[in-house]
This record gives structure tokens, sequence and C-alpha cells, in this order.
């Protein structure tokens, strides 16, 4: 089966945008017209969108951090930034890719708008603190624009101490600030759907029938409830030490810096799961759509979510192999951390099979998911590599682990939030968009993303630093073809931007289901009504109940 | 008592609602003890680093201002326990006293607090105000460093609590929140109280009693 299901909106073009339909008229959309219907909405779905918004335009703003550096970088002299430019620069490419777009990404655009509809419900728990959510992270958004054009801040995203606290000369307490009020919009998001998924789930919608991207949810917010106050706790004391003296840290008093390492990290370890467990749920949506099969191993891949939000709080002391910590400490972290390539393992081979025989569309989402499989595949075993004490002495602080995380971070979770856009699009907007521009951006991003950052990993092993803008010449190459691979990503990110907001006029309607998938949120009209179900909906299946078309097999 | 309660938009029935008030508020509590967590790692470190002089940084603070305040703060605890269980009943103005009374006793570890604060300051022992600073060895500057930072964050928390209980017994006496109907938002309120209590009960042995 093909993508004949789904007409391209761009093989008819010139038509004069398509009129409202009747979904529309009544769906979430159309419910208030004012800019106030939005802004004081409590609707889970205009929150959803609000925070899309938000989240995009901090994408992009990351993202010109990210291309300030990589110019620079085409050349071995400091001749675009100056050095405290440079530092600052990727301190800021840091703070707002991760606190302003990678941990909001999924769980508070996509998480927000699908919670309520995957499992059966007419909202989330707490529909006012979902707003606040927002709020709170726009408050964190506005003074971290105000540090933007404050002259931006040098430490670097860790703000390590005594590096922060004693001796920086940037807007440091102002954007510690700015994370540590973003940190309770995280909180309070995470609570809202661990309340939500325990006790608002329809009838008969049991544990083992959560889709697995509510369950991947469920173990991102455990994280972002249990892990996010240690950061608050943390940045507070850096705080009380620059604004009055009051330090913990303070070497010179007999503290010790590198407890500021493990607490950071205790929170920032489970962080990069907080980014990429509700990218692994995507990618479980993804792939059962695709193959038109149940999940090979249903139970192992949910359990392989929690399994990775428990493990990875143990974890964090990899960080810091060459920091100076106790060599058995950093034996056993060391141990831990290849213990959660288990679960993440589980998940790979759980697609693979669920791929197996599977009646595969190449639709954009699916082309989404085969390159978030692929990216974290690389940036997991290369994550093996650096959990092993004596490779990461040679590769740490390197390009090594800039392209590792860079291949999780942006490979796997920006991917899937790609994936997530293309998927549930017509869901959100009731329109489609053209495949054909969709399965061109998905391409593009993946060509553009591996010439960035494999590049990358050829640097680290090869002895180039991270966080250096003046490098050896014979690095050179290897820097303009990673400069090239971003300018190719630059202009592919901004692609789908061009023809989703097309499709939002001139796509045709998109019915309730047009992948045919499962799953609740299918079964109601394109965009959803106000209130989600018409009647509160009784759950009588499993997930992902597909009908396997069986074909003739000679093995 | 359940069946008068007001049931709000996305839950379909009061029990619904109540459990999720509940499991709301808990985990909110399970975020705020990792809060604290956090200090009491730093405090756990900074000791394990510093046995003696830590201990002896310990012996300056006022143990008896400290074990007074702890005395307040149970009773206070109790009082919030009496009042939820009144609402349950539904007697408003038992309620209303029980919890004002719990508030007042809050205010006066504030009080005791201040003037704890006030003793410290003259001996030259508070980090950060005090200008000729008296302290033994870095070590006690350490110490006291991590001591007003724990006892103004739960001083922070404990002003929340007050202004929460102080809110209710407005509304009560105003006859704007009715019990037992909306018995949940006392019950709620009485666990962040009892929290903030807890958190309180675990520093007054590692700051002031590990001598």
């Amino acid at each position: 089966m093909t993508s004949d299901h789904m007409v391209d909106a761009a093989s008819h073009p010139a038509q004069p945008g398509i009129a409202e339909t009747a979904e529309e008229r009544v769906s979430y959309l159309r419910a208030g017209h004012t800019l106030g219907s939005w802004l004081f909405t409590s609707d889970h779905k205009r929150i959803a969108i609000l925070y899309f918004i938000s989240v995009t335009f901090f994408f992009f703003v990351g993202g010109a951090a990210a291309t300030l550096m990589r110019a620079d970088l085409l050349t071995p002299q400091a001749d675009l930034l100056s050095d405290e430019g440079y530092n600052r620069a990727f301190t800021l490419h840091g703070v707002i890719m991760v606190w302003f777009f990678l941990i909001p990404s999924i769980p508070n655009t996509f998480g927000n708008f699908l919670v309520p509809l995957m499992i059966g419900a007419r909202d989330l728990a707490f529909p006012r603190l979902n707003l606040l959510s927002w709020y709170i992270y726009m408050l964190g958004g506005l003074f971290t624009i105000y540090v933007l054009i404050a002259g931006g801040v040098d430490t670097g995203w860790t703000f390590y101490t005594p590096l922060s606290s004693m001796f920086a000369n940037g807007n440091v307490v102002l954007a510690a600030t700015a994370v540590f009020i973003v940190g309770f919009s995280s909180i309070l998001t995470g609570l809202n759907f661990i309340v939500t998924i325990h006790k608002l789930r329809a009838p008969g919608m049991t544990w083992g029938r959560l889709p697995l991207f509510i369950w991947s949810l469920y173990a991102t917010s455990l994280i972002l409830v249990l892990a996010t106050p240690i950061l608050s706790v943390t940045l507070a004391l850096i705080a009380a030490e620059r604004l009055f003296g009051i330090g913990v840290f303070n070497p010179s008093l007999g503290g010790d810096p590198l407890l500021y390492q493990h607490l950071f990290w205790f929170y920032s370890h489970p962080a990069v799961y907080i980014m990429v467990l509700p990218a692994l749920g995507v990618v479980s949506e993804l792939v059962a759509a695709a193959a038109r099969k149940p999940v090979f191993g249903y139970q192992f891949v949910a359990g392989s979510s929690i399994a990775i939000a428990a493990i990875g709080f143990l974890v964090w002391g990899h960080h810091m192999f060459v920091a100076g910590q106790s060599a058995y400490a950093s034996a056993i972290f060391s141990f831990l951390s290849l213990a959660v390539a288990v679960p993440s393992g589980i998940k790979v081979y759980n697609w693979t099979a669920t791929l197996y025989k599977g009646q595969i569309s190449l639709d954009p989402p699916f082309l989404f998911a085969m390159s978030f499989i692929g990216l974290f595949v690389v940036g997991g075993l290369t994550g093996v590599i650096l959990a092993m004490l004596a490779v990461d002495v040679h590769v740490h602080d390197t390009y090594f682990v800039v392209a590792h995380f860079h291949y999780i971070m942006v490979g796997g979770t920006v991917s899937a939030y790609f994936g997530a856009l293309h998927y549930w699009w017509p869901k959100i907007i009731g329109r489609r968009y053209s495949l054909a521009w969709g399965r061109l951006s998905a391409a593009l991003i993946f060509l553009g993303f591996n010439l960035t950052f494999f590049p990358q990993f050829l640097l680290g092993y090869l002895g180039m630093p991270r966080r250096y803008h003046v490098y050896p010449p014979e690095f050179q190459v290897l820097h303009v073809l990673s400069t090239a691979g971003a300018s190719i990503l630059g202009v592919a990110y901004l692609l789908p931007f061009t023809y989703l907001f097309y499709s939002m006029r001139y796509g045709k309607p998109a019915g309730a289901n047009p992948w045919e998938a499962t799953g609740l949120e299918w079964s109601i009209p394109s965009p959803p009504p106000k209130h989600n179900f018409a009647e509160r909906p009784t759950v009588t299946r499993a997930p992902y109940d597909y009908t396997i078309e069986y074909e003739e097999s000679d093995d | 008592m359940t069946e008068r309660v007001q049931v709000h938009e996305p839950f379909v029935d009061p029990a619904q609602q109540h459990a999720a008030d509940m499991l709301g508020m808990y985990i909110f509590l399970a975020s705020e003890i990792m809060l604290f967590g956090g200090l009491f790692a730093v405090l756990f470190v900074c000791r394990l680093l510093h046995p003696q002089e830590i201990a002896a940084a310990s012996k300056e603070l006022h143990l008896w201002i400290g074990g007074i305040n702890t005395a307040i703060l149970l009773t206070s605890s109790l009082a919030v326990a009496i009042a939820v269980q009144l609402a349950r009943q539904g007697s408003r103005r038992a309620v209303a006293i029980s919890l004002a009374a719990a508030a007042a006793l809050g205010a006066g570890f504030l009080i005791l607090k201040a003037v704890e604060y006030r003793l410290e300051y003259s001996d030259g022992l508070l980090p950060g105000f005090s200008t000729a600073s008296k302290f033994a060895n870095p070590a006690t500057h350490l110490f006291m460093n991590i001591y007003l930072i724990a006892t103004v964050l739960h001083a922070v928390h404990l002003s929340i609590g007050i202004l929460l209980l102080a809110g209710l017994v407005w509304k009560l006496l105003r006859r704007s929140l009715q019990v037992p109907k909306r018995a949940s938002v006392i019950a709620v309120s009485g666990l962040y109280w009892h929290l903030v209590d807890v958190i309180w009960i675990f520093l007054y042995p590692a700051l002031y009693l590990i001598r």
C-alpha cells in the first residue's frame, strides 16, 4: 500500500483557497476568534498551538546562534566573532535549544494536544495550570531574550562553577533565572500529564491499551517532576553566590566545585531523556502506522521507556570521568551508562521487528521515523563508546562528544519532532499538505544533518576540542564540510514551514483519519471539535490492532 | 458528603476529581522534596569533607530557638490536621479557627526565626550581611552559608503556606469556600503545610542536632 490514500495538494495548484469545511466550523480552531480567546484559553489543543508557535520561535533563535558559530568555524582564524562573542554564541545556542526548544518541544506541543485525545479525555486534569505553565515558559523566554539583547552569557549552557559563580562577566544570574523560571513550567506540565494519565483515562483504556506515546510521556513526566527541582535549587545556589556572596561551592571556603557538577548532571543527564523519550514514543506511533501492524512486543517497548527513565537517574557521573571523581564511582557510572543501551536497544529491535513484513508506506512521517532510527542508532552506539572509561579520556570535551549528542538531540529528537508534525498536522489543522514536499524535506534534513555532524566525529577523534573557534589548519576541510551541511540543514528546516503554512489555506480537507491509523485521536473529526469527543469513548480494543494482510511467503 | 460536590470541566465524577487533586498535590510535594533534597546533598557532602569543623559550627547555632520552633510547627500541623477532619464534617467556623491558629503559629515560627537571625547577626555569624564576620574557620563560613540558604528557602515556603491558609480562612469567613462541599481544598492545602513542617523536621537535626 502506498500513499494513494492521500492526495497531493501540490498537484492541484492555483486554487483560490479551499472553503471552510463543516468540521472546521465547529472545531477548536474556530471556537473564538479574538486574541484573548487564544491567550486566555484553557483548551489543551489551543495551548499546544501557543507552545508550538513559541518553541518554533526559539528553535530559530537558537539556530541563528548555531549559524553564527558554523560561519565563524569556516576558517581556522577568528574572523566573524571575537573569543568572547563565540563563547556567548555557543552558550546561548545551548541554553535556548535545551531549555526553550528541546525539553518543551514534543511534550508541550504534541503531548498537550494528544494526551487527552489519545486517552479519551475532555482535557488535561488541570487546564488552568496548563495555561499557567505556558505563561511561565514565556516569562522565562522573555528573560532569555533580555539576556540575548543585554550581551549574553559566556559560561556554556552548563554554568560550571567556579567560572559561573566567581569569574564570568556575562549575565549569569539573569540567564540562570530564565532557566530557573522555565523549570517550573516543566514541573507543572509533568505533573499535569501524570495526573491526567492516571485519573482521566476513558473506560476500557487500561494501562495495557495506552498508546506508546503516552507511555513515553509518562516516563518523561516522572523525570520532569523529580529532576527539574534539583536544577532549580542548584541555579539558586549559583545566584546566591553571585548576588550575595553566600557560596556553597566556593573552594576558598572548602566548598567543592565538583559538587556543582554532580548536582547539575543529576538533573541534566535525566534531562537528556526528557528530550529523547517523547521522540521514542513518537517513533513507535509512526512505525506502527507506517507498517500497519501491531507494535512488536508492546509491553517491552512500554516498559523500556520506564526503564530508561529509571536508569537515567543513575548515570550522571559519566560526565565527570576526567573531573577528578573517584575511580570506583566512575567504574559504576560507566557500567550503568552501558546498561541504558539495553532498553534503548529493545526499542530499536522492536521497531525493526514491527516493520518486518509490514505493508510499509513511504509517506513523510515514516521517512522521518526511519531517519530517526538510523541517527539514533549512531548516536546511541557512540554513546556506548563514550561510556567506556578509557575511550572517554581520549575524546572527552572534543567534537566527538558534540557529534554524539547532536545525533541524539538533533538527529533523533528534532527528526521525531518533524515526524510528529507531519503525522499529526492533518489532525491538528484539518488539511493535507504536499506529500512530495514532505518527502523532500525529510530527505534533505537527513542529508544535511549527516553532512553537518558526521565530520565532527572525525574532528573529535583527531583531537579538535569543543568550544574553540581558532583551530589548526589541518581541521579546516572537515569544518568546511560541516558548515556546508549546516547550510543545507538550515534550509531543510525552513522548508516544512512553507508548505505546511500553505496547506492551512490551500490544502485539501484531511478527513478524520487520513493515514487510516488506529488510536482514539483518529476517531474524531479533523480538526477536533472544541470538546474533543461528542460522547465519552469506551475502549474495547487492543492498541495498534491493524488487520494484518498476510502475504504468501517462502520462509 | 461528596454528593453535593461541584465537578469541574475535565472530570466526570467528584471522586475522580478529588483523587486527581490529591495526586496532583502529592506529585508537587515529591518535586518539593527533590528541591530540598539538593540542599541536603550539599550539606551532607560538606559535612563529609569537613566533619570536625562543621560539628563545631553547628554548636554555634541557637539549639533552643530551633527546638521551640520545631514544637511550634508540629503544633500548627496538628491544627491543620484537625481542620481537615472538621472540614469533612462541615463545621465551617471551627475549620476557620483551626486554620487561623495554624497560620498564627506559622507566623510565630517566622518571628522567632527572625530573632534567631538577629542574634546570629550580632555574633557576626550571619554570612552575606555581617560586615565583621567572626567565623572560626572557612568551613564554619561554608556551614553558615548552607544554614542561611536552607532556612531562608524553608521560610519562603512557610510564608507561602501562611498566605495560603490565610486565604482559606478569608474565603471560609466570606462563605465563598463551602465545607464539606469543597473539603478537598482544605485537604490539599493541608498536605502542603505538612510537607513544610516535615522539611523542618529534617532540617532541624541536620543543622542543629548533629553537633
